[in-house]
Formats: structure tokens, sequence, C-alpha cells
């Protein structure tokens, strides 16, 4: 039974990677064409760190993703706080509206961002960009830092400021660091999400402000081969941290054991 | 610890910002161009040559894309290169900023036959950068065929074989045409003739594809498309198993030209980049990198024998129809059945 | 006193659900329910013909579809997870998650090379001595490529919810004497609807409206009612029209979402 678990697992993780490798291997071929093989060459990986545009979109991406991820991160935290104390209809009527962007498609999302945009006459570009990352970050940092807070302890709170503790001091000392790993996973999710991203930045971006999706979209001959050596290289960089994560969980399984 | 973090994410944060604005000190002279339309790396001469600028470089699918950003967007373009019809739409609706041509000597070199045209009969706003025909790209193992007509890809015998393009008055052109009538009907009844005549084209079609099309046919993964003649070279130098038949019953000729939007900052700049395409290296090695038509006399007769033997025939161009711009309300009509037809796919 | 600090703390939230939420939704009203300035139904009018409704009814069933398949795939993978069969949790998750730190565009791609013509599936059905087919522009090859990308939307929620089971409540089960299928309907089923439902929320809104895997594995023969409104965007420039279909898919979806979250009353389990 444990062996078929295992295979069928495996099977899922082979589904999910099966095209990545596919990239990986295109990667080193010579030709052009990825309906040919060519012989193994490494050319793509050197077409790659000479194209500015490839490099650019790398850097917007990334950048886009983590500034997104903070600045949600933290509007949303002091959001879901803020909420947290309000009374619960003006709770629940605000949460309801803040999962609209959930429940609302990418494409009607990121339509009525761009169509507030052009209203604005703001050009679009990379912050057009960042603001519509943040916009559909936020109510996933909500969601996942408000379980976190229903589970407090009300008491040990209202005992510190009973204690002197300011306001500040005890949201800093006794809320934050229980509600620190809904932070981190809305942080994280925010970060996946950003990348993933397809939708939302198509409509709000311009002016040649392009992360890695635009830039696969917009070269139509399909996908350039130098994209490939970038999957390739980004899919290095997951295996390296599945690496470290192993490594940390086999310290772990060791100490537990150990106990 | 996590203070730290975050710190340290938005100094990273910071610092890419001022990384950013400082590679934007130069001047950004951005080009919107079709894709797979340049030997990129002109580009790179264009800007050792203009050191005080960096060129932004776009690219769209279709003239009907490249239109509506221009027009509702608030990115500012500098050097656009839409074809014809387009070009006569956009002066029409005054989009378009009248040329200096003193910035532009190299205009000179273009072909007499490529001046006054129809869509820009005092030639104030465009420069013709490359020309081209419609026609049928085929691979010779799976395609025999004495003569090619437009309804060779209606023909019931090419079951799942055919890339039809995804642009609008191409895929409606060739029906349109394929039924006996101009490619500029107005008539709505033709026009929904042609319409249904793509929807029982359907079990014909592999897929409805714009740029992506060369691959697969490079690839062998489909025995005709639709294609424009320049792409065709393109694959047929990449796959010897292609070629190229321009059908019979006449074609569509376009001309994909250079303007500058009415709302450009860099106007002279633009101008300057316009006389560039135009230097007679710099435009062979567009010409022979992309497969089009060029309009500019000596770089054609600089050209080898086998690329000069791709020119088309006069007999084609005799039966060749150029697009014509039709006019806000036929346009509206163009679109609507247009979206329908995907609609019913 | 207390009470000013949260006052202040709501300042940015209101602003910003005002300004980047709600406005931008007016202005989508504002388009589809006008033409050249005044109030109009023209749009709306203009969408309720058989074949736009055919392709809505098309985007509808499509992401059903994959939804239900991405339910049957996932939750096994879920309780797989959340069960004693692997001991490195984390990593497990982790490589899961990987995927989607490439590129959505990039993956589907991927998946073109593999399924076209020459491809490599088809090379390997050659091999076991079985005909070539043709995957490309059949809906059920885009439904393929729904359940890849959104997969992961499914599974995590589904996870979370799981592993919140106290452990000792399926080991009393197991005690008084149910045997692991009615262990698995009594507790771990029921107690995982809320896992189930955000996970179908997140595959089938984005399978509604997708347009980037029909043009790429449909081969732009399988139309949805994204690639309409992208359509009406970008080429036709119809920001009305483009405007109203936003507006019915909007209302479409959160009729479909509403009905679904009647079921649970607690939408807080989305991700881990």
């Amino acid at each position: 039974m444990k062996a078929l678990k295992k295979v069928y697992f495996y099977l899922v993780l082979l589904f999910l990677y099966a095209p990545i490798l596919t990239l990986v291997v295109f990667s080193f071929n010579d030709a052009k064409s990825r309906g040919r093989w060519g012989g193994f060459s490494l050319r793509w990986y050197q077409e790659l760190f000479r194209s500015s545009d490839t490099m650019d979109a790398l850097l917007t991406t990334v950048l886009v993703a983590l500034c997104a991820a903070v600045i949600s991160t933290i509007l949303g935290t002091i959001s879901a706080l803020a909420l947290h104390k309000s009374g619960t209809f003006f709770r629940k009527s605000m949460l309801n509206l803040t999962y609209l962007p959930m429940m609302n498609s990418d494409i009607v999302t990121g339509v009525s961002l761009m169509l507030l945009f052009t209203f604005m006459h703001l050009e679009l570009g990379f912050l057009t960009l960042l603001l519509s990352h943040i916009t559909f970050c936020i109510p996933y940092v909500i969601l996942a830092v408000m379980p976190k807070l229903y589970g407090i302890n009300q008491n040990v709170y209202e005992a510190a400021l009973d204690l002197g503790a300011t306001q500040m001091e005890a949201y800093r000392k006794i809320i934050l660091p229980d509600i620190l790993p809904g932070i981190i996973s809305g942080f994280l999710i925010s970060v996946t999400l950003s990348i993933d991203d397809f939708v939302i930045s198509f409509f709000n971006t311009g002016n040649g402000i392009k992360n890695i999706s635009i830039l696969v979209y917009s070269s139509k001959t399909g996908v350039k081969p130098e994209n490939y050596a970038l999957s390739a290289i980004m899919f290095g960089a997951v295996l390296v941290l599945l690496l470290i994560i192993n490594l940390k969980e086999k310290k772990k399984v060791i100490e537990e054991s150990g106990k | 610890m996590k203070k730290t973090a975050l710190v340290m994410a938005l100094i990273l944060c910071l610092g890419m910002f001022a990384g950013c604005s400082a590679k934007n000190e130069k001047k950004v002279l951005r080009v919107y161009n079709w894709g797979e339309f340049i030997d990129e790396s002109v580009l790179a001469d264009f800007e050792k040559q203009y050191p005080e600028y960096r060129v932004q470089y776009e690219v769209y699918t279709d003239n009907e894309i490249m239109y509506t950003k221009i027009k509702n967007s608030t990115t500012n373009y500098d050097v656009l290169f839409p074809s014809d019809y387009m070009i006569q739409r956009m002066i029409q609706e005054d989009m378009l900023a009248p040329l200096n041509f003193d910035n532009i000597p190299n205009y000179s070199k273009i072909g007499d036959s490529f001046k006054n045209m129809d869509f820009d009969p005092e030639n104030k706003y465009s420069v013709p950068y490359m020309w081209g025909v419609l026609g049928i790209l085929y691979d010779t193992t799976k395609v025999q065929e004495e003569h090619f007509t437009w309804n060779t890809m209606f023909d019931s015998k090419y079951k799942d074989s055919i890339l039809m393009k995804k642009d609008m008055r191409d895929a409606l052109g060739v029906s349109l045409k394929s039924l006996g009538y101009s490619l500029n009907s107005t008539d709505e009844a033709e026009l929904s003739a042609a319409k249904d005549k793509l929807v029982a084209q359907m079990p014909n079609v592999l897929g409805y594809t714009n740029d992506e099309a060369m691959d697969k046919m490079i690839a062998g993964e489909a025995p005709m498309a639709l294609q424009y003649a320049g792409d065709a070279f393109y694959c047929m130098s990449e796959n010897e198993d292609l070629a190229f038949a321009v059908p019979e019953d006449g074609t569509n000729l376009f001309f994909d030209s250079m303007v500058i939007p009415k709302n450009s900052k860099n106007k002279e700049m633009a101008e300057k980049f316009i006389n560039f395409m135009c230097e007679k290296e710099i435009a062979k090695r567009n010409a022979e990198e992309i497969g089009y038509f060029t309009p500019i006399t000596e770089v054609m007769d600089a050209l080898d024998e086998e690329t000069r033997a791709f020119y088309p025939k006069q007999e084609i161009l005799d039966k060749a129809e150029v697009y014509k711009y039709l006019g806000e309300e036929v346009t509206g009509k163009y679109e609507k059945i247009w979206s329908e037809f995907q609609a019913s796919l | 006193m207390k009470k000013t600090l949260h006052y202040i703390a709501l300042i940015p939230f209101l602003i910003w659900m005002i300004l980047l939420i709600i406005v931008p939704l007016f202005l989508v009203a504002y388009y589809g329910f006008t033409e050249d300035g005044n109030f109009s139904l023209t749009h709306f009018q203009q969408f309720f013909r058989p074949d736009y409704l055919k392709v809505l009814w098309r985007s509808l069933y499509l992401a059903l579809v994959s939804t239900v398949v991405c339910l049957f795939i996932g939750y096994p993978v879920s309780m797989i997870l959340s069960g004693k069969t692997f001991r490195k949790k984390t990593l497990l998750v982790v490589l899961l998650i990987a995927p989607m730190w490439m590129n959505f565009l990039l993956r589907t791609y991927a998946w073109l090379t593999l399924l076209e013509g020459n491809g490599i599936i088809n090379a390997l059905l050659q091999v076991i001595g079985l005909p070539k087919q043709i995957f490309l522009g059949k809906a059920g090859t885009v439904v393929f490529g729904m359940v890849y990308n959104f997969l992961p939307y499914m599974i995590f929620p589904i996870y979370t919810s799981i592993s919140k089971i106290p452990r000792n409540l399926i080991e009393a089960a197991h005690d008084l004497g149910g045997n692991g299928v009615t262990c698995f309907f009594r507790i771990i089923l029921p107690l995982s609807v809320p896992g189930i439902l955000s996970g179908v929320t997140m595959v089938f809104v984005p399978g509604v409206t997708t347009f980037v895997i029909s043009q790429y594995l449909g081969s732009g023969k399988i139309t949805l009612i994204g690639d309409i409104i992208e359509q009406q965007f970008l080429h036709a420039g119809n920001w009305g029209f483009g405007a109203a279909i936003s507006i019915i898919v909007m209302l479409v979806v959160v009729l479909c979402m509403w009905i679904v979250n009647r079921f649970s009353d607690d939408p807080g389990v989305m991700m881990p």
C-alpha cells in the first residue's frame, strides 16, 4: 500500500516535471527549431547572457516579485490586524470585498486595473505592473494572517497592556511572534503568484517593461531557445533550494530520532 | 531576524530602483515593429552610431493590435511599421506626424514605384521598409499540386493540414478571394459568405496561428500554411522540403512602411532612425535576414541571384490587390464578423 | 486611546481597497454600460447571440471538467502528503510548488514540444506501435493544460485542511472499529470540505478565463471567453464590449462560487 502511494505520488511529480525536463534538455540543443535535435551545445546559454532583453526581463520579474511581496505583506498584515479588531459586520463585509479579486478572474482584475491606470493617465510600465501585483497579492496575505489572529490568546495581550506595555510593544512582542508563520506564508504565496502571473501583467505593463511572462508571450515564433536556457537556470536554482531544504530536514529527522 | 530580512529586502528594492533609473539616463527611442521583421543586430549598430540613445524594441503580431495600443494607451512610441491600409487609417484619424524629409536623405534611394502610393498619396507620412505578397507555404513531401488557387486550402482532401493566419484581414481576405470577391469587399452578404466558408474550412485547419507557424512548418508539423512571402523564404532556408506558391487567382500585395506617431517625443531622432534603416548595408542585412522584399533599388541589385529569384514576377503583381482602409463603419463590420467567427470555432 | 491605532491602521487598507478594487470595477461597469458617453445596453445585447453564449458555456464546461479532474488527482496527493508515507514533508511541498516558480507560459509551451505531431509523445507512441495522434487543437488538450497548470492550487488547500484534522480523532475512529473506508467518509472527507472548496475556487476561476492555454495548446482553434475578452480589448479596441463580457463573466463566476461556498462558511483555508 505504501509503495503504491509512493508510486502514485512520483507519477504526479513526473507529470508536473515532464515539460520542465523537456525545456532543460532542449536548452542544450544546437538547432534553432525545437523540432530537431542538432547536437549538444551551450550556445543558447551564451546568447542568454548576451541578450539584454532576457536579463532585463529576469530582473524585472524578480524585482516586481520581491517589491510586491514585501509591500503586500506589510499592507496585508496591517489590514488583517486592523480588521481583526473591527466590529463583526464591518469585518465580514470588508473581507468579502477583499476576496473579490480572488473570486474575480485574473482577466477582469487585469482589465479593470488597466482601465484605472489609463483613466488616471498613468503611463503603463514598472509602477503600474508593481501596483497591479500588489493588488492581487494582498488578499492572499490577509487570508494567510487572519486565521492565525483568531488563534491568539487575547488574555496575554491584555496582560501585557496591564503590565504597562504600550500598544505598539504589545503588538510587537505578543501578537507578531504568534502570527509570524502566517506572515511568512503570505510572503511566499505573494512571491510565487507574482512570478507565475501572466494575465494581469499582460494588461498592465507597457513601455518596454517586460517580465518573463510578457517576454515569452511577445516572442511569437514561439519561444526562443535562449528562454529554454533561462528556464534551465531557474530550474537549477530551484534544485539548489531543494537540496538545502533536504539537508535541513535530514538534520531535523536526525535530531528528532536522537531525542 | 525577520526585521533584518525585511530591511534587506527593502534595501535590495531601493538599490534595484536606483539601478534602473541609472540606466534610464540614456534617452530612449521606442521602436514598435512586427515580430521577426528585422535583423536585431542592426539596433546595436544604431546605438553605436548614436551613443546617447538606447533603442527600446517591442514587437506586435498584427496591425490591429498595434493600432489599438497606439489609439488607446498612454504608451508613446517613436517609430512604427504599419501596413498600407493601416497607414491610410492612421493618416485619416490624424495619428501620424508628417515627416521632415531633410532628416531622411536616404529616401531618394527608394524605388520610384514605391513612392506616392494610394495609402499615402502625397508621401508625407511614410517611408517604405519592406513589401511582399501573401501565398501558400507547403511541404513538397506532402502536397503535390500542379496549380495552387485559394480553393486549394479549402479542398476537403487536406483534412487537418492547414495553418491559417490569425489575422482578420488575411483570413477573411483569403476566403473572399477564393469566392471570387475583392479583398476589399464591403458587401455584407459577401463578408458573411466568407465567414461561413472559413467556418466550413475548420476540419482542414490544424491551427490558427501567427508567427509560430514558421517554427511548425520548419519542423514539418503541417503540410500547408498561409504565409507572407518573406517568412516563407526564411522557412525554406531552414527546411529544404518547403516551397512557396502564390495562388493563381490573385493575391494580396502589401507594403510595410515606417511612420512616426503624432505623440512621439523624439521625432527628429525617429527620422534619423528611419534614415538609418534605409542605409544600403543596413537594409541589405535586414532583407537577407527576414526574407522580405526591399523597396530600395540599390539593395535589390546587390542581392545574390538566388534571393532575387524569389521576387514576384510582374504577372503576379498585376493580379494582386492591396488592402484598403474601408472606413470606420466597414472596419467595425469586419471586427464584428471576425470575432463572431472566432466565437464559432 | 486603545482604538486609535487600529483606526489609523485601517486607513491604508481602505485607500487601497477603494482605489484599486472598487474604482476599477466601477470603471469596467462604466465602459460596459455606456456607448459614446450615454447609458446603453448595446454591448450586452451584442453578447447574447448563440455563438458567444456557446463560447461562455464551453469555457464553463472545460473549467468544470478540469476542476473535477484536478480534484480526483489532487485529493489522493494531499492525503499521501499529510499521511505517514513520507518523512521529508517540507521537501515534498516545495517540490510541488517549485514548478510554479518556472514560468507559466514556458511550462505550457513545453507541452507543445511534447504533444505536437512530431513531438516526443508521438515518438513514444510509434515506438510501441501505435499510430500518430493529433493532440493540439483539441478541447481535451486544453483541459489537460489547465489540469497541469492548476493542480498545485488544488493540492495545497486540501493538504492544509487534512493536516489540521487531529490525529487522535482518526485513531479514535479506528479504535472504535471503523475501517479505513468509513474513517475516510465519516471523518477525513467531511473535515476537508473547506479545503476542497478553496481548491475548487482556485482551479475553476482561472480555468474559466484562461486565454493562453487555449491559444497555445488549442492552436487557436478552441476559443474560450478569455480569448474573446482579450480580443476586444487588444485587437478590436472595443472596450465597451470587452467590459460587458467581463461583467457577465464576473457575475457568472461569482454566482458559481457563491453556490459552491454555501456548503461552507469558512473561507480561511486557501493556502498552507
